[in-house]
């Protein structure tokens, strides 16, 4: 520890650094100021140009994606993003990472995570309907996984179950690589009007800024810049600058926002989340080609004696600032007070260009708004192309009996029911639930309330392909999602992209970041599904070592008639199973190498898109006629861990073969992608196999539902023994029995 | 059929209870405010529904139960108006005096929403007659606290009294008896623990709650 400059008050420059700007960066600020910013304009530059704010490592890269579509009314930019789901409705929807603070303290960094994402989904005007969380942990032998665990099932369950927004699907993987870094990543579907959509940027000056929601307190100062930088042993010292979340408060500013917007007084609004009130008016204000003053004495607080740079900085959860309609100020407190919420009149928009904070009758802030956002540091960073798993040759791949090896992949921390978990989440509340996590279908699906429309919803990300092969793995991730929704019925409509990686400032993290980016980029092009909105969480890294890259993908399918939707739970005996897409044997970074033999080595399955996006017409034209009585998408662990998931799922057994000139193991546990295993009636088959046939997706007969046993080339194991071994683990591990 | 859906700060089911009179019946569905002093008039039916009124931040129930609609509830139940509590609604009618027991934290500690199979006990009542000879139903559960409880005479005498109407098949939580709904001693009152308001149509998993609706409406117009 120095001693000689403990005492000395220190320099702006210290502080700058400090609060997370590195040196260059701060010499910008005085380059446009002219001036040395005070600590209040410093904190404000900090956090706007914090990672998680300007996006300054990874915003080149993201223009790479396609954000435009027949049916986007709103791409990447706003709050969320917005498509198009037929007469006059549109869905909201976005997934955002609560990582660092999810580690730092499990259950109010899960739960501040779902109100987070939430408010970004309404403060657009609609009504959240649908959660989904994907989540990263360490492997269950390390001393902080199952507390991890423990708490962020809690939170998330304790915030989207109070506020009563049904939580239908999600993934969760353990694996070392996220043993100093957890991954939670929340992502919230809601409904609007189309034209009913409310927007951020101010429309004119002279308008009245409206704060509403929660007090502001002094928790989660700097959460912004925490999430920008990588974790020490002393991460857990940072635990105050995690927010703390009140559920029944969300509820509140649901109904309270939704209510304001429906009265036709809000001109433009925005939720106060990463930097609160300071991202929230230089937003708005800069979105808007305007200025804004605010007067942060009418600020409502919680703690006395509050600093202008701690308002400024709070993360202060389920706050609200709106831009009201000229003389509107009366039903807006009208609104507020009916639903119990602090609200203020806390300033005005005006011409000159600049952000102007008064607190105890001082200027205590006066900066131009232009630099922070439009000079906000964008950087070109470094990369090199990242190592690649080499491809595997088929001699390289163990053989092990089929039955252990399905019992002990079915058993593993990633494939084990995770029962324990989902039923912490309420997955049915709203009356409009068609699938969850519990029903056996490959996306969870809500009806659009009132119609017979409704949405499809998924989740996905397989790291290790990603760690294997950036490119190759950031396009599985896309594909994978419109497999998913492909499988349950629905027209795969466009996604949302939750990127985590580690230290971009080292060049072989960036290159993970910027393969992944192209690899999944390609993908959405190639099979027409946009990206809307995102979120990028850098940094994820404790003492050096990085996470697994993981971009997650979060999903939206629409289907028009929710008769036409699909599962792989009423598969019933005497049903033809056929397996569509193409099985080459891609055995690279497959779950059977890694739960098996423990290697983690191989290149991880091609994403052909071309057979990837044939293969889904197909099967969803099946699904649409009435042809498929039952559809699942082949994953982890390949063919025989499907046909398992369905055996369990349906309640029937399946007698598989192997049509293939692949030896057993491998036709059994390859991951080739492209791939779902369809059941369909006895008589239909053959007309599938035309259909097929003509389409030119390859397609093989592989067995038929029969009996109670999992029946494959000498395996034999019965479903209760098969769903004793897959719900077993969880439930043990949680209660330190396994 | 005319209905009031009580709507208090928290309260989260209140849509789901009106789609479900709705969609069942066709019953004239109006949503009431937890500060209104009067409930509207010529009702056939009131219900509480589930969510987290005022946040539950006390005991569940126990300040929705303070507030000024539940006044308004007391006395049309005491004029023999049918009041429904499902979920949080349930808590409320036992901390408001109109149920006897209480519900306490699931035996589990967490959590837990889930399918589950009941039986019904009472098939008598105005709100299960219209189940004819069904055994048991099927429909989801989502509650932390959902675990009843009543002293050894309370408890004798709802037994005694067969106001036991529902009871789990698979207890999920360690409520008393396995008991997932009881009825008052006058009939018009009852509290579940289950949602009828998330079973009223197949695609939901199960329209086993669609029949409790269809029994209220019966007596509805035989009254």
């Amino acid at each position: 520890m120095s001693t000689t400059t403990a005492n000395a008050p220190k320099s702006m420059a210290d502080k700058a650094a400090e609060y997370g700007l590195k040196a260059d960066e701060y010499q910008v600020i005085l380059d446009r100021l002219g001036r040395e910013p005070n600590d209040v304009e410093l904190g404000v530059f900090s956090v706007m140009w914090s990672e998680h704010c300007s996006y300054k490592s990874s915003r080149l890269h993201l223009r790479k994606f396609p954000v435009t579509g027949p049916r986007v009314i709103c791409g990447p930019g706003e709050n969320a993003g917005v498509i198009d789901i037929d007469d006059g409705q549109a869905c909201i929807f976005k997934m955002e990472s609560h990582n660092h603070p999810s580690f730092i303290e499990p259950y109010q960094g899960a739960a501040t995570g779902v109100g987070g994402i939430m408010r970004d989904v309404f403060t657009m005007g609609a009504r959240p309907v649908a959660l989904l969380n994907a989540l990263r942990f360490g492997e269950p032998g390390h001393p902080k996984t199952r507390r991890l665990v423990e708490g962020v099932v809690s939170g998330i369950g304790g915030y989207g179950n109070c506020v009563g927004v049904p939580t239908v699907a999600g993934e969760t993987n353990f694996h070392s690589g996220y043993n100093g870094n957890i991954l939670v990543n929340a992502m919230c579907v809601g409904l609007a009007d189309a034209d009913k959509i409310f927007y951020s940027a101010a429309p004119e000056p002279g308008l009245p800024v409206v704060y509403f929601g929660s007090k502001t307190g002094r928790d989660g100062i700097h959460g912004a810049t925490m999430s920008s930088a990588e974790f020490s042993e002393d991460s857990e010292e940072k635990r105050p600058t995690v927010q703390v979340g009140d559920p029944f408060a969300e509820k509140l500013l649901i109904e309270a926002t939704l209510e304001l917007m429906a009265s036709g007084a809000v001109a433009a609004i925005q939720d106060m989340g990463a930097a609160g009130l300071t991202s929230s008016s230089v937003e708005m204000a800069g979105k808007g080609g305007l200025g804004i003053i605010l007067d942060l004495d009418k600020v409502p607080q919680r703690e006395v004696n509050m600093t202008a740079y701690e308002m400024m900085l709070s993360e202060s959860q389920e706050r609200m600032l709106a831009i009201l309609k000229p003389g509107r100020e009366e039903d807006g407190y009208r609104i507020f007070k009916k639903w119990g919420l602090d609200a203020a009149v806390i300033g005005e928009t005006n011409t000159t260009g600049r952000i102007v904070l008064m607190h105890h009758g001082e200027v205590v802030c006066d900066l131009p708004l232009s630099p922070l956002s439009d000079d906000a540091p964008l950087y070109d960073r470094p990369w090199v192309e990242p190592a690649q798993e080499p491809e595997l040759h088929a001699s390289e791949v163990p053989v092990a009996p089929v039955g252990d090896a399905l019992l002990k992949i079915m058993s593993c921390p990633d494939m084990a029911s995770k029962r324990w978990l989902w039923e912490q989440y309420d997955r049915h509340v709203m009356a409009d639930t068609l699938s969850d996590s519990s029903t056996g279908h490959d996306a969870g699906m809500v009806r659009v309330h009132g119609t017979r429309k409704a949405l499809a919803v998924t989740s996905d990300c397989t790291p290790r392909y990603v760690k294997a092969n950036p490119y190759e793995g950031g396009k599985q991730a896309v594909a994978e999602a419109w497999r998913n929704l492909t499988a349950v019925g629905a027209e795969p409509i466009a996604i949302t992209d939750n990127l985590n990686f580690g230290n971009p400032e080292k060049p072989e993290i960036m290159g993970q970041i910027v393969r992944a980016i192209d690899g999944m980029a390609e993908a959405c092009r190639e099979l027409d599904f946009p990206v809307v909105s995102g979120n990028v969480s850098l940094y994820n890294e404790t003492n050096g070592i990085a996470i697994p890259p993981t971009p997650t993908v979060g999903a939206v399918g629409l289907l028009k008639d929710y008769d036409q939707r699909i599962g792989f739970n009423k598969v019933r005996p005497g049903q033809v199973l056929l397996l569509v897409g193409e099985t080459k044997g891609e055995m690279g970074s497959t779950l059977y190498l890694r739960e098996v033999f423990g290697l983690e080595i191989g290149a991880p399955p091609k994403v052909d898109l071309e057979s990837e996006k044939a293969n889904g017409v197909l099967v969803r034209r099946l699904i649409k006629t009435g042809v498929a009585k039952g559809v699942h998408d082949l994953s982890d662990g390949g063919l025989l861990c499907a046909a398992a998931d369905m055996a369990l799922a349906s309640k029937v057994g399946l007698e598989l073969k192997n049509p293939s000139d692949l030896d057993d193991h491998i036709f059994a546990f390859a991951e080739d992608q492209a791939r779902y295993l369809v059941a369909v009636d006895e008589a239909a088959a053959h007309l599938v196999i035309a259909q097929a046939a003509e389409a030119e997706v390859p397609v093989a007969v592989v067995g038929v539902a029969t009996g109670t046993d999992l029946i494959y080339a000498g395996l034999c194991v019965s479903l209760e023994r098969l769903r004793e071994t897959n719900e077993a683990w969880l439930p043990a591990y949680m209660a330190g029995k396994a | 059929m005319k209905a009031a859906v009580l709507v208090f700060p928290g309260s989260n089911c209140d849509r789901d209870c009106k789609t479900a009179v709705e969609t069942s019946v066709n019953g004239k569905v109006e949503m009431v405010w937890h500060q209104e002093t009067e409930l509207p008039s010529g009702l056939d039916l009131i219900v509480i529904p589930g969510g987290f009124s005022y946040g539950d931040y006390l005991r569940c129930g126990a300040m929705a139960s303070q507030s000024p609609v539940m006044a308004a509830v007391k006395r049309e139940a005491e004029r023999g108006v049918s009041v429904l509590g499902i979920c949080n609604g349930f808590q409320i009618l036992c901390e408001s005096g109109l149920l006897p027991g209480a519900l306490l934290r699931n035996s589990g500690l967490k959590y837990v929403c889930k399918p589950i199979e009941l039986t019904i006990e009472n098939r008598t009542t105005r709100f299960t007659n219209a189940y004819g000879n069904k055994q048991t139903v099927w429909m989801t559960q989502g509650n932390g606290d959902g675990n009843f409880f009543a002293d050894a005479d309370t408890l004798k005498a709802i037994e005694d009294n067969d106001q036991v109407v529902f009871r789990y098949v698979e207890n999920p939580n360690g409520s008393m008896n396995n008991i997932a709904g009881i009825i008052n001693k006058a009939g018009n009152v009852l509290g579940m623990m289950p949602h009828p308001d998330r079973a009223f149509e197949d695609a939901l998993g199960s329209a086993d709650g669609a029949p409790m609706f269809k029994s209220l409406l019966k007596a509805a117009v035989a009254a």
